[in-house]
């Protein structure tokens, strides 16, 4: 099927197999590689993007199924060289190790703070069920969290 | 994954239409994609009735709340208009899953689906449903047959879920650690003639507990469950909870959750 959306502000037309997993679509037809396949069976989050605002995990999509809709990846996230304020919260507040979960932790971070403008320790947690990190013990995830309430 | 046709279901009439023998309805994926991934299902067809306008949308009425089969958990829980209703209908949606799961997944889905530790399926029950599908109307009670199996034919689509305003009511779930399924999910709802209490994950499919709905039916509080030993032969039994276990699990869960009545 020919695909038509914009990734990134960009405006992309694509074919693709119908079977095609958007996150397959985005790293192998996009080469845009930060959006990460961690556990393939929808539970680590490390593949997070957004569709039309919303995060959702894009190893559990068709691409086709994204068909007229806006994505936004991890590479969309920073404006003229400057990161994005969650990005530079995780800088700050060390809130990675390895780092392979973090474009799924920031893609879920910013849509948690789009929706709870004042999110409390609980609230972030509970917002981050859907991503895992096998590293940090999450302290330092809820605090660059919790550092750019506000800033989104 | 195998290959196959991906349609865009402009109406309901469209996507019945398409349907066959080996196509299915794709409504937020979140099940059937990871299934088709592993290879335990394929279809030559997937149809996608995501984007069918008829298929959306809340509406309430002094009696009951109608939700459209392909709105997503995220819309459910955030509705006020359901949280007002039925607090307990939005309380459950929001627990679904995780956030991007609740982004994607619809009620719709999660009935068709019928899994044995959905938490919708409880509801259905415990809040007297009506299932409205493509061709007719089914009561929820003669919905959810057994394990993933469900009294809609395969080329039927579920179209809405009407739902009676209870009395007061309340939904405790005990979610796996790791994955959040409800290892046991207890809803119960006390309506104008009688009590239901619906009972999830604890067996191959969503039941009524007449054990506990005959203890709150006479007398409708925590401590009437007190004393009450269930009967646990028919209970689920895994790695994460012995079938004894369940059955103290959704009795636990029964008394939080009339306390927790509103």
């Amino acid at each position: 099927m020919k695909l038509s959306l914009k990734v990134n502000g960009k405006k992309i037309e694509k074919e693709v197999d119908d079977n095609t997993l958007l996150v397959s679509f985005i790293r192998e037809n996009l080469n845009l590689t930060g959006t990460h396949v961690g556990c393939d069976t929808s539970q680590c989050g490390s593949c997070v993007v957004h569709v039309n605002g919303k995060s959702v995990k894009s190893c559990a999509m068709f691409a086709v199924d994204a068909n007229g809709s806006e994505v936004t990846t991890i590479e969309g996230l920073e404006k003229d060289g400057k990161l994005h304020p969650v990005q530079e919260s995780f800088k700050k507040h060390h809130g990675l190790q390895c780092g392979y979960c973090t474009p799924g932790m920031v893609m879920s971070s910013i849509d948690l703070l789009k929706s709870h403008k004042n999110p409390t320790e609980e609230e972030i947690r509970k917002g981050l069920e859907g991503n895992i990190c096998r590293c940090t013990g999450y302290q330092n995830i809820v605090a660059s969290v919790k550092g750019a309430i506000g800033k989104v | 994954m195998k290959q196959f046709n991906f349609h865009e279901a402009k109406n309901v009439k469209d996507a019945v239409k398409a349907s066959s023998k080996k196509s299915a309805f794709l409504s937020g994926g979140q099940t059937l994609i990871p299934s088709m991934k592993l290879r335990l299902s394929s279809f030559d067809d997937v149809i996608n009735v995501k984007n069918i306008k008829d298929l959306q949308g809340i509406k309430v009425s002094s009696k009951s709340v109608t939700i459209g089969a392909a709105t997503t958990h995220a819309e459910v829980a955030a509705s006020k208009d359901v949280k007002k209703a039925i607090p307990s209908l939005s309380h459950l949606a929001g627990m679904i899953g995780d956030a991007q799961v609740r982004n994607k997944g619809t009620l719709g889905g999660s009935i068709a689906n019928n899994d044995p530790s959905a938490c919708y399926p409880s509801a259905c029950i415990a809040l007297d449903a009506t299932v409205h599908t493509s061709d007719r109307k089914i009561e929820a009670s003669k919905f959810f047959k057994g394990m993933f199996e469900t009294a809609l034919k395969k080329d039927e689509l579920v179209t809405a879920v009407e739902f009676k305003i209870p009395e007061s009511s309340s939904y405790v779930k005990i979610p796996n650690p790791a994955s959040r399924y409800a290892m046991v999910g207890v809803y119960v709802a006390k309506h104008k003639k009688d009590v239901i209490c619906a009972v999830t994950g604890a067996q191959a499919v969503v039941y009524r507990c007449k054990e506990i709905e005959k203890e709150l039916g006479n007398n409708f509080s925590s401590d009437s469950l007190n004393n009450l030993n269930l009967d646990y032969s028919e209970m689920n039994s895994d790695i994460h909870a012995s079938a004894e276990y369940r059955a103290s699990l959704v009795l636990s869960a029964a008394q939080k959750a009339v306390a927790n009545c509103k």
